[in-house]
């Protein structure tokens, strides 16, 4: 896999998705999507649209409302040799279809001993701010981490939903790719023509010297306003984007903490047993000596997301948030998170 | 859709099907052996007195038509061609098992066989089938998928979200329903108001036949019908064999805590072992030959449990193999 780019120009992340799609399903013929409303209404956000026409129906499925169908039916073609792109209209959904995606697509690598081969991308969205409450606003990429098998990325770039999402296509393995519906509005630049990312590579979005921000989706734009807020007040904020959730690319992340000493995780998703626990645990295990501080986390409230505005806005994270709590981290004496 | 009357299939014919239920047979009888023993980990699902449907069914599919299958799955593994030395050395849970150990019973898996999963979710399995009859459905081929279960399954929302699935797509997909009576401990009274599972494809539009599940001869027709239709792309099937389990659900359950000994007497005299052997009999078959059957498949379930016993574990070097390509 190769990330040269040609000339590259600024699309939406919407566009991106589409771009991706279109330039694996012509490069082979094996690729092909299925989900809800992707064809004829072209996606719920119109990331499929146009493939139906250029593509024909069997190689783009509308399926019925049977989500632990259809990626049940995504697994047996993979095994038969298809490559599946499903898209889960919303992360939520998944939770009607945890044995399907869990018990059956993420364990049959392993389980059969490798005779089993599953190149399979769930393609979901999941995130909160836009009042869709507490069945259509959740971050469940915990869950699809903590049982091994899946591979998770969190694209927040355009540039990465396009390259990113190659990528997991050309996978052997099966990745959830795991977009944010504050990011379908987002523009930037993306690469022109063929353009595959390597999975589990992180990013240092902005270097720093003073402390490492470490976040990935919609989150990072937040992290990065609340660097550029920090940058006024003095203070030099590293921010990395891990892109990729499973495999983690912990070495980007030592490199940044030998260098800051001081670590902030920010993800929208719950606070408990979520990215930003597991990977401070890491972080402890291997570099104890380094930190200056704990690690502090921004994280949504352990609670599911409320629908008015006040207590939603109160739930998730902010750049104004993760600002905050840098300022702590860096005065040397953080209080304990409240909750 | 009725099983036709067709003239009695060739002597031949019927003692490759007898063979195959005594492999499945000899089989079981060897590792209730080693479970008791305690030479075998954890449970062992076994199907005695259902013997019938895997040979009858998997006699009508090609070694790369698909099939998927529950943990009680066996004989299907078998009848389908897999390797019984593999089969049984992954029972063991020894490295040079069908899938290296890592799966044991409830996951035998050989997609060289044909062979998408045996599963430990009974309906887990179902998706699976139904998308790879999907995946040949894409390209316009004649491999065909049959997904074996029990009635119980029909219980569990993804079995009748595949159903619709195949029906509305007209998947060449044969969906085999071995009903028991019994799912795990409960009758099926106790479990569905309409009992009448071939009447409940209605919804589907799935076609649906009733067989006689002890009865290998008539359970292959009509799966060969089925699938004839598939490859032919007149969509999925659903076939009923009516069967019973005279064993218990699992090797610590004598089966006779919910169900009357006088049923699993009323089974048991139509067990299909001695009632194909009787038929054998009557065209004319040599007991010898019927003898000579048995005691190769016994020999054989001899050798592979011995081979598998002497067979290493894995080593643990490889805990963390196998996870991706």
């Amino acid at each position: 896999m190769s990330a040269v780019a040609a000339a590259s120009r600024v699309i939406g992340y919407t566009q991106a998705i589409n771009e991706a799609l279109v330039q694996e399903m012509e490069r082979d013929p094996n690729v092909f999507v299925m989900g809800e409303d992707i064809g004829r209404f072209g996606g719920m956000f119109r990331a499929t649209e146009g493939l139906l026409e250029r593509f024909g129906e069997k190689r783009v499925i509308d399926t019925p409302i049977s989500e632990s169908g259809f990626i049940g039916m995504a697994l047996g073609a993979a095994m038969a040799g298809k490559r599946p792109v499903v898209e889960l209209m919303f992360v939520d959904f998944s939770l009607v279809a945890m044995d399907q995606i869990l018990n059956q697509v993420a364990k049959a690598q392993y389980m059969t001993g490798g005779k089993a081969h599953v190149p399979l991308v769930i393609r979901t969205q999941g995130g909160g701010y836009k009042g869709t409450a507490a069945q259509h606003s959740q971050m469940l990429e915990a869950l699809f981490v903590h049982v091994p098998g899946l591979k998770v990325v969190a694209p927040a770039t355009p540039a990465d939903a396009k390259g990113l999402l190659a990528a997991a296509i050309r996978d052997p393995n099966p990745v959830f790719v795991l977009e944010h519906k504050q990011l379908y509005a987002a523009k930037g630049d993306v690469p022109e023509g063929e353009h595959v990312q390597f999975l589990g590579q992180a990013r240092v979005v902005r270097s720093g010297r003073d402390i490492s921000i470490i976040s990935y989706s919609y989150t990072l734009i937040q992290a990065l306003e609340a660097a550029a807020t920090l940058e006024e007040e003095g203070v030099d904020a590293e921010v990395i984007d891990l892109r990729t959730l499973n495999p983690l690319d912990l070495r980007t992340v030592e490199g940044s903490v030998s260098k800051t000493h001081r670590v902030l995780i920010a993800h929208e998703a719950h606070a408990r047993c979520g990215i930003g626990a597991d990977l401070a645990a890491q972080i402890q295990e291997r570099m104890f000596d380094d930190l200056d501080g704990p690690i502090l986390r921004v994280c949504g409230a352990d609670v599911p997301v409320p629908f008015a505005q006040s207590l939603e806005d109160a739930s998730l994270p902010s750049a104004a948030k993760i600002a905050a709590r840098a300022r702590e981290l860096l005065s040397g004496t953080p209080p304990l998170r409240e909750g | 859709m009725a099983a036709a009357t067709k003239p009695a299939a060739d002597t031949e014919f019927l003692l490759g099907l007898y063979r195959q239920m005594v492999r499945m047979s000899a089989l079981e009888v060897a590792l209730t052996k080693l479970s008791r023993d305690g030479q075998l980990r954890g449970s062992l699902h076994l199907a005695t007195g259902q013997e019938a449907v895997p040979a009858g069914a998997c006699a009508a599919l090609r070694k790369d038509d698909y099939l998927t299958v529950t943990y009680r799955g066996h004989g299907y593994v078998l009848a389908k061609g897999v390797d019984l030395e593999e089969v049984v050395a992954e029972i063991l849970g020894r490295a040079t098992g069908l899938n290296t150990g890592k799966g044991g019973k409830m996951h035998l898996t050989d997609p060289s066989h044909g062979l998408l999963g045996a599963n430990g979710i009974v309906a887990g399995g179902i998706g699976t089938a139904v998308g790879a009859a999907m995946a040949s459905w894409m390209d316009g081929a004649d491999r065909v998928a049959m997904t074996v279960f029990g009635d119980g399954t029909l219980n569990q929302g993804h079995a009748h979200e595949c159903l619709n699935m195949a029906g509305l797509f007209r998947l060449p997909v044969i969906f085999l329903c071995e009903n028991n009576l019994y799912a795990e401990m409960t009758h099926l009274d106790k479990s569905a108001k309409v009992t009448d599972l071939c009447k409940r494809m209605e919804t589907y539009g799935i076609p649906a036949v009733r067989v006689d599940g002890n009865d290998p001869l008539a359970v292959f027709r009509v799966v060969e019908t089925a699938v004839a239709g598939a490859r032919n792309g007149d969509g999925p099937t659903f076939v009923e064999a009516m069967t019973y389990r005279t064993c218990g659900h699992y090797q610590n359950d004598p089966g006779t805590s919910y169900r009357t000994l006088d049923e699993i007497k009323e089974w048991e005299a139509k067990a299909p072992i001695p009632r194909l052997q009787a038929s054998l009999y009557q065209q004319g078959a040599a007991a010898d030959e019927l003898e000579k059957i048995h005691r190769e498949e016994n020999a054989a379930v001899d050798k592979a449990v011995k081979a598998a016993i002497a067979a290493p574990e894995p080593p643990v070097s490889v805990l963390l193999e196998d996870m991706f390509v």
